[in-house]
């Protein structure tokens, strides 16, 4: 872009604006359905054998237990996630004090404020740029259903249009004890979650194709 | 204690520099033209009694068969403050002179009234949408947004 | 033989973008910055991500039924938005607030203000390089006025505590002397705090003299609060236009001279053992009665309008409301203190470079709540 030094004010141009308002009116017109919460952990524990099961065990005592979250916090809730880090709810002890705003090295996110659609596609692209395994938490009420803004004119109504989410914190906002509370939950989701896929299940598989 | 001056205080002293400028003046307030709405706020910022230095808010509300423009203005010498609006009838493509020139706090104000009004402001270098996106349809705060 | 003078290096400015998600904007906000290699030309606000349409929201709602939204549009210092709205209403509808609701409403809202600066020079410091400890420290004590709120009305963040006629509910027995012991604690705390950062050398070479805003610019811009103080603006609303009942107390204004940042973070802190000295005074003389007025639960004020402004931790926070005598108003604006205060982020940053301008927009301390309403 053309920049000259001698003009007081430099303003951008309206081609940005318009490419941008297009991104958006796109990913409005195709999130009106809610995603499914990814619910696949629920029929994975039955049929298992007991070295796997050790195996999962232990990869989901790591990876549970050092969980590293991105920061994308709008609103009010972002005050409560202060608080949780502060001195009284310490998150430290759960081995979550890594809260940098880089998604690369992150695998959970927590959403923490009301989303409105012009905000949506950036969501959207932070959360396909964290690495598989990922977890979302969806923070309050603005996060489950548009809380107490849902009749207005610019704000999605829940995470779940845009993003998959597996853990819902309702409050308005949720006292820290709530988040910590709603973390566990996940924790515990975590360490039944099948990781390393079954030999014989993988031949079978192999077979079939 | 910040006094509020009556809309027909100063309506006596602007009549007389410039006739024919003020549509009505009340108690709180004084409504002005559209046309002389830069001379009369120029005229307040630079006479030295009145000396309003300081804008606190523009905002616009929506009457049905007009818009109206509302101004607070305020000195921080005198200790004195004064409500000015100014009304564009019409609900196609209003306009109103911006007042960018005299108060710089004025420039992120007028864009949100376009944005949400639809009311533009001649003479703002950046007469663009603020908080919603471009090729948003309609402007929200109007009473016939659905 | 190659000379100097041959090999000119060519530069051309470019755009960063500081996005909407970046670890030291408060909020959401985006930049586009224009920069000649470190040094910045220009910069473009792009605000409106967190822009929920709390205005039309007003016009659907019942004047009560609004006091929860004004809560989430500056969502650090709830109390003031509350004050803010409630004082607009009752001048619309020429209600009296009793004397004991007065006294609570001052308390709660200096309380506030000491809650607010913790968080806006906490992470003015965390800006400048002081990674966090000076923020735990200062959170230390606003989660014990996260107690003290908790036992009046029972939330730790957005309250929903002032109702139009006064509050909603009376100050339980054991308020005062778990306030009694906070005051007495808190003097001690904020000069162990300053004697640490008030000669340290790195805060005066990254602070001092950085983001310099004269005081005609300030006026111009209509800049209020404590960056219009720090510029030599001796400008406070609970002095020049009193309201409740701030003209029985006795308090200074702290102003600055240089108007950089240094000079904003002094007068923060200032303002904090101000607000100490006047919930000192309030609260030995807080008279017993009712604590609300009598207003009927769907309030109809009179068809006009009316404004009402105070001062809020960040600057000037007022209400417009307009009414047609029915439960609804017919338009409610709210001046934004913050996105006002940000028109002036553009004079203070030329020429400064890009580790400069995080910290000058640190010190500004804007909420994007209250910007994208």
């Amino acid at each position: 872009m053309e920049v000259s030094r001698d003009k007081e004010y430099i303003y951008s141009s309206t081609e940005l604006d318009r490419y941008e308002g297009q991104v958006i009116e796109d990913l409005k017109a195709s999130s009106q359905e809610s995603i499914p919460d990814p619910d696949e952990w629920l029929e994975g524990e039955l049929s298992r054998n007991i070295l796997l099961t050790t195996v999962d065990a232990i990869i989901n005592w790591g990876r549970r237990s050092s969980l590293w979250t991105v920061s994308c916090f709008p609103a009010c809730c972002a005050i409560e996630i202060m608080a949780i880090e502060g001195p009284r709810f310490d998150l430290s002890r759960f081995g979550m004090d890594i809260l940098r705003a880089s998604p690369r090295q992150a695998d959970l996110m927590i959403t923490a404020g009301t989303l409105t659609w012009k905000m949506a596609p950036n969501v959207r692209r932070i959360y396909n740029q964290m690495p598989e395994p990922k977890w979302v938490i969806a923070m309050g009420a603005c996060g489950i259903s548009g809380g107490i803004f849902r009749s207005s004119y610019s704000v999605v109504p829940g995470y779940n249009k845009i993003i998959p989410v597996d853990v819902y914190v309702p409050g308005c906002p949720p006292r820290p004890e709530a988040l910590i509370h709603g973390i566990r939950m996940l924790q515990r989701k975590i360490a039944r979650t099948p990781v390393v896929p079954d030999p014989l299940e993988f031949l079978q598989k192999g077979k079939q194709e | 204690m910040t006094v509020a001056l009556s809309g027909k205080e100063i309506a006596s002293q602007i009549e007389e520099k410039f006739p024919g400028s003020i549509e009505e003046s009340g108690k709180d307030s004084l409504v002005v033209k559209v046309d002389s709405l830069l001379p009369v706020a120029a005229f307040l910022k630079d006479t030295e009694t009145l000396k309003f230095d300081y804008l606190n808010y523009i905002t616009a509300v929506d009457y049905f068969s007009y818009f109206e423009v509302i101004y607070q203005l305020t000195s921080l010498e005198h200790n004195h403050t004064v409500i000015i609006k100014t009304r564009c009838y019409g609900r196609e493509n209003p306009e109103v002179p911006s007042v960018i020139g005299l108060w710089q706090g004025a420039d992120f104000q007028e864009r949100e009234i376009y944005d949400l009004m639809g009311i533009s402001f001649e003479g703002h270098p950046n007469m663009k949408r603020i908080f919603l996106w471009e090729g948003f349809q309609g402007h929200p705060l109007r009473k016939d947004y659905l | 033989m190659v000379t100097t003078e041959m090999m000119t290096l060519k530069t051309e400015p470019f755009i960063l973008n500081f996005g909407p998600v970046h670890p030291s904007t408060h909020g959401v906000y985006r930049m586009r910055a224009t920069l000649d290699g470190e040094v910045v030309i220009d910069i473009e606000p792009v605000v409106g991500y967190l822009h929920r349409g709390i205005e039309k929201l007003a016009e659907e709602r019942t004047y009560t039924g609004f006091i929860p939204l004004t809560d989430r549009l500056d969502y650090i210092s709830p109390m003031s938005n509350n004050l803010a709205y409630c004082l607009a209403v009752e001048k619309l509808a020429g209600i009296k607030v009793p004397e004991r609701a007065e006294y609570i409403r001052v308390i709660m809202a200096e309380l506030q203000r000491i809650a607010n600066h913790c968080i806006a020079v906490g992470s003015f410091l965390n800006d400048c390089g002081a990674f966090f400890t000076p923020f735990l420290y200062l959170f230390r004590e606003r989660e014990k006025i996260y107690d003290l709120f908790e036992m009046v009305c029972g939330q730790r963040v957005t309250y929903n505590y002032m109702r139009i006629g006064g509050v909603s509910q009376d100050i339980p027995d054991e308020f005062l002397p778990a306030l009694q012991k906070f005051t007495a604690k808190l003097p001690g705390f904020l000069e162990e705090f300053d004697f640490f950062l008030k000669q340290n050398e790195i805060l005066l070479a990254r602070a001092k003299g950085v983001g310099i805003l004269t005081k005609e610019t300030a006026i111009n811009c209509s800049i209020s609060g404590p960056v219009a103080r720090a510029s030599g603006v001796k400008q406070d609303l609970r002095k020049a236009d009193p309201y409740s009942i701030y003209d029985r107390f006795e308090f200074d204004i702290p102003v600055g001279e240089a108007g950089d940042c240094y000079d904003r973070y002094r007068v923060r802190i200032e303002e904090m053992r101000q607000s100490l000295r006047i919930i000192e005074q309030a609260m030995p003389d807080i008279p017993s009665g009712p604590v609300r007025a009598d207003v009927p639960h769907l309030v109809r004020p009179p068809a006009g309008e009316a404004y009402a402004h105070i001062e809020a931790p960040k600057g000037e926070l007022g209400f417009y409301l307009v009414s047609d005598n029915s439960i609804a108003p017919y338009r409610c604006h709210v001046r934004p203190t913050s996105l006002i205060n940000l028109t002036a982020l553009r004079e203070m940053v030329r020429g400064w470079k890009v580790a400069d301008l995080i910290i000058i927009f640190g010190s500004i301390d804007i909420t994007m709540g209250e910007i994208d309403r």
